[in-house]
C-alpha cells in the first residue's frame, strides 16, 4: 500500500480530528470571550480589590505555560479526586487561559477609546452602563477585532497542546494513522499542518469581512 | 488532601530550567539572525526570495508549534535525515521564532523613514549601504519591544519539547511527576518556575528597553 | 429665583489651587461669557456646574435644586445642562443624526418618532439638514460643533455650557459656530460661554466674568469691561487678546 494511500484512507479519521480540535478550540475561545470581557471590564471600571484581583489571574494565566495548565487541570486535579475527562479538563484550562489573552486585547480596545466622547455622552446625562453601551462597546469591538483575530488564530492553533493530556483529536489521529497504518510521518504530519492552516485562514478571512463591514470613516 | 513538599524536587528542576534557558536563548539569537534575514529578503528581494520568504512565514505561523516539532522530530527520519531530540527541539523554535520575529521586523523596516533613505542614495551609497547603515540599525531599536515579548513566549513554547524528550523544566517534572504521584504539586511548582522566570525577564526587559530608547524613535507598529 | 448660582466653588488639583471661592448668579436668558489667562480654570468651572468635575467644596444651585447635593440625581440634573466641548466629542461611530437623538432617546427615553423630528429640527436649526447621514469624521470642524450644538439642543435644555467652543477650528470655520451661538443667545436660551473671541463677547454676553488667579478678579457688562476695566490685570488681559483678534477696545487706546 503507498503512502499517498495510507493518507487518503486515514483522512476520515484525521476529519474526525479535526472537528474535535474545532469544538474545543471554538469552545474555549468563545469561554475566554465571555470571561475575559468581564476581567477586562473588572480592570478598568472595578475597585482597588477587583482590578487587583483581575490583573493577577491575568498574570498568573498568561504566565504559565498551557502545557503546564493542562497538566495541573487533567493531572493535578484527578490526585485531588476530582476526576473529570481530558476534553472538559482541557475546556476549563484552555478556557481560563484564553479568558486572560482575551482580556489584554479588550483592554486595550476599551482604554484607547478617545474619553472625550464618553465625557460628551456623560454631560447628556447618561450613566455608567449606557456610556459601556452606547460608546464604549461599540468602538471597542471595532479596535479590538484586528488584535483579536491574531488572538483567535493563536489560540485555534493552541487547541493541538490538548494532544498531550490524550484527547482524541487531529493530532492523536495523525499519530495514529502513522504508527497503526504505517504511515509516513512526514506527509501525515504536513498534512496535519496544512489543515490548519486552511482553517486558520478560512477564520481570518472571515473575520477580516466582518472587520470590512463594520467599517465607519474616522475610527 | 494533604499535599506534600519535597525539597530534592528543586534540584532536577533546577536543572530543567537551565535546560530550558538554554534552549531559549540558542533558539532565539539563531531566529534573530534568521528572523532578520527573511525580513529583509520580503521587503528588498526581488519576487522569487518574496515569495518564497512570505511561504516560509505563511507556514511557519499558521501551523500549531506541536506539528511542526513533530515534523521535525518524526518527519525528518522518515525521509531520511536524523537528528537528536535537543537538536530537533533548538531547530523547530528556531525556525518558528525567527517567522514571527521576521514579522517584527518587517513591520518596522518599513516604518523606518523612506526619505532618510533617499537621502543617503544621493550621497552615493548603494542600496544595500542604504540597509546597512540606515535601516538596520533603527530597525534593530524599534523592535525591542516585540522582541522582548517573543523571548518570553519563546521560553513558554519552549515547554513543548518535552514531547521529544528534551531535559527541560517540564520534562523533569513530568518525570517526577511519574515516580512520586505527586502531579498537583510538582505541576503547580513548576508553573510557579515558568511564572516567576517569565515575571523577573520582563522587569529586566523592561528596565533595558528605557535605557536604550532614543527620542523620537518610536516603535510604530512594531 | 436665579437660574443657575454657583457659591464660593474651590478645586484644587494637587498642590494647584485652580479655583479659589468662584461666585456667580445668573437668570434665565442671560448670557455669561468667562475669559482670563489659560490655565485658570475657567473650564474646571464650567465642569462643576455639572459635576464632571467635583468641587472640593462649594455648591451649585440649578433652578432650585442642589447640584451639588450628593443624593441629588446627577443624570436627571445633566440632562437639563447641555454641553458643548472645544473637540466637539461626536461620538465616531454614529450618523450625525444618531448623534443628536441618542440623547432623547436613551436618556430621556423618548420614542424613536419623536426623537428623530426633534433632532431633525435641530439639526435644521443648526443649518445642517443635509449632512443628517453623515459621520462626523466626514465633516469640517464648524459643522461637527455645529451638529454638537443641536445634540445639545435636542435635550430642551435649561442652559448650554459652551467650553472653549470655537478654540480648535480653522479660522474661517469661526463664524458659522458664532453666529449659532449668538442665535440661540438672542432667542432666549441662557449660556455660559468660555472663549476667547472678544468680539462674540462684546456683542453677545450680558455680563463677562473675568477668571484670573483662580477667583473673579471683574464682573461686569461688556460695555463697561472694555471701556473702564477696573483692574491692570484686565486691561492688560484684553489688550493681549483685542490684539491677537485684530478688535481695538477702546480701553487700549487710551493707555
Amino acid at each position: 500500500m503507498n503512502q499517498l494511500s495510507i493518507l487518503i484512507n486515514g483522512m476520515p479519521l484525521l476529519l474526525k480530528g479535526l472537528v474535535v480540535t474545532l469544538e474545543l478550540g471554538v469552545g474555549f475561545i468563545a469561554l475566554g470571550l465571555v470571561l475575559g470581557l468581564l476581567l477586562a471590564s473588572g480592570q478598568i471600571y472595578g475597585n482597588r480589590l477587583v482590578r487587583i484581583f483581575c490583573s493577577g489571574f491575568v498574570q498568573i494565566f498568561r504566565g504559565i505555560p498551557a502545557m503546564v495548565l493542562l497538566f495541573i487541570f487533567y493531572f493535578g486535579l484527578a490526585q485531588l479526586n476530582i476526576n473529570m475527562s481530558a476534553f472538559v479538563a482541557s475546556m476549563i484550562a484552555m478556557g481560563l487561559r484564553s479568558a486572560a489573552y482575551q482580556c489584554e486585547v479588550f483592554r486595550g480596545a476599551m482604554q484607547s477609546i478617545r474619553s472625550g466622547q464618553v465625557v460628551a455622552v456623560q454631560a447628556l446625562g447618561m450613566n455608567l452602563l449606557q456610556r459601556i453601551r452606547y460608546v464604549v462597546l461599540p468602538q471597542s469591538l471595532r479596535y479590538c477585532l484586528a488584535p483579536w483575530s491574531n488572538e483567535f488564530a493563536a489560540e485555534i492553533k493552541d487547541a493541538s497542546l490538548c494532544y498531550a493530556i490524550g484527547v482524541t483529536e487531529i493530532m492523536r489521529q495523525g499519530r495514529y494513522i502513522i504508527t497503526a497504518t504505517f504511515g509516513n510521518a512526514m506527509l501525515i504530519y504536513v498534512t496535519v499542518a496544512l489543515i490548519f492552516l486552511g482553517v486558520t485562514s478560512t477564520g481570518l478571512w472571515l473575520l477580516r469581512r466582518w472587520e470590512r463591514r463594520l467599517r465607519v470613516p474616522g475610527l | 488532601m494533604n499535599l506534600v513538599f519535597d525539597w530534592s524536587w528543586l534540584g532536577p528542576l533546577g536543572r530543567g530550567l537551565l535546560v530550558t534557558f538554554e534552549l531559549t536563548l540558542i533558539a532565539v539569537s539563531a531566529g534573530f539572525v534568521f528572523g532578520l534575514l527573511l525580513a529583509v529578503g520580503r521587503v528588498y528581494g526581488n519576487r522569487p526570495i518574496r515569495l518564497l520568504s512570505s511561504t516560509y512565514l505563511t507556514f511557519f505561523r499558521g501551523t500549531p508549534m506541536l506539528v511542526q516539532i513533530f515534523i521535525i522530530y518524526f518527519g525528518l527520519p522518515s525521509v531520511g535525515i536524523m537528528l537528536s531530540s535537543f537538536v530537533s527541539g533548538v531547530l523547530a523554535l528556531t525556525l518558528n521564532s525567527a517567522a514571527y520575529q521576521a514579522e517584527y521586523f518587517r513591520g518596522s523596516i518599513l516604518a523606518v523613514n523612506k526619505d532618510e533613505i533617499v537621502a543617503v542614495r544621493t550621497l552615493g551609497m548603494t542600496p544595500l549601504q542604504a540597509i546597512r547603515h540606515v535601516v538596520i540599525p533603527q530597525t534593530l531599536r524599534m523592535v525591542i519591544p516585540s522582541w522582548c515579548n517573543q523571548l518570553i513566549n519563546l521560553l513558554k513554547f519552549s515547554s513543548l519539547v518535552y514531547m521529544i524528550r528534551v531535559p527541560e523544566l517540564m520534562y523533569e517534572g513530568r518525570l517526577l511527576a511519574m515516580f512520586t504521584y505527586r502531579n498537583f504539586e510538582i505541576f503547580l511548582i513548576v508553573g510557579a518556575m515558568y511564572l516567576a522566570t517569565v515575571l523577573v525577564l520582563s522587569q529586566v526587559l523592561r528596565v533595558l528597553e528605557r535605557k536604550v530608547r532614543i527620542p523620537g524613535l518610536g516603535a510604530k507598529g512594531a | 429665583m436665579e437660574l443657575l448660582k454657583v457659591e464660593d466653588i474651590r478645586k484644587a488639583f494637587g498642590s494647584l489651587q485652580v479655583l479659589d471661592g468662584v461666585s456667580f448668579e445668573m437668570e434665565k436668558g442671560d448670557t455669561k461669557v468667562i475669559i482670563g489667562p489659560s490655565g485658570t480654570g475657567k473650564s474646571t468651572l464650567l465642569r462643576c456646574i455639572n459635576l464632571l468635575t467635583k468641587p472640593d467644596s462649594g455648591t451649585v444651585w440649578l433652578d432650585g435644586v442642589e447640584v451639588t447635593d450628593p443624593k441629588t440625581n446627577i443624570n436627571h440634573i445633566r440632562s437639563s445642562i447641555g454641553m458643548v466641548f472645544q473637540n466637539f466629542n461626536l461620538v465616531t461611530h454614529l450618523k450625525v443624526l444618531d448623534n443628536v437623538r441618542i440623547g432623547p432617546m436613551r436618556v430621556k427615553r423618548i420614542d424613536k418618532k419623536r426623537a428623530t423630528d426633534l433632532a431633525l429640527e435641530k439639526l435644521a436649526r443648526v443649518g445642517l439638514t443635509d449632512k443628517v447621514n453623515s459621520y462626523p469624521a466626514e465633516l469640517s470642524g464648524g459643522q461637527q460643533q455645529r451638529v454638537s450644538i443641536a445634540r445639545a439642543l435636542a435635550m430642551e435644555p435649561k442652559l448650554i455650557l459652551f467650553d472653549e467652543p470655537t478654540s480648535a477650528l480653522d479660522p474661517e470655520l469661526i463664524g458659522e459656530v458664532l453666529a449659532v451661538m449668538e442665535d440661540l443667545a438672542q432667542s432666549g436660551m441662557s449660556l455660559v460661554v468660555v472663549t476667547h473671541e472678544i468680539g462674540f463677547a462684546h456683542s453677545v454676553a450680558d455680563e463677562i466674568i473675568f477668571l484670573e488667579g483662580g477667583i473673579i478678579l471683574e464682573q461686569s457688562p461688556p460695555e463697561k469691561m472694555f471701556t473702564e476695566p477696573k483692574h491692570q490685570r484686565t486691561r492688560e488681559f484684553l489688550q493681549k487678546i483685542a490684539h491677537l483678534d485684530g478688535y481695538e477696545s477702546r480701553a487700549s487706546e487710551e493707555t
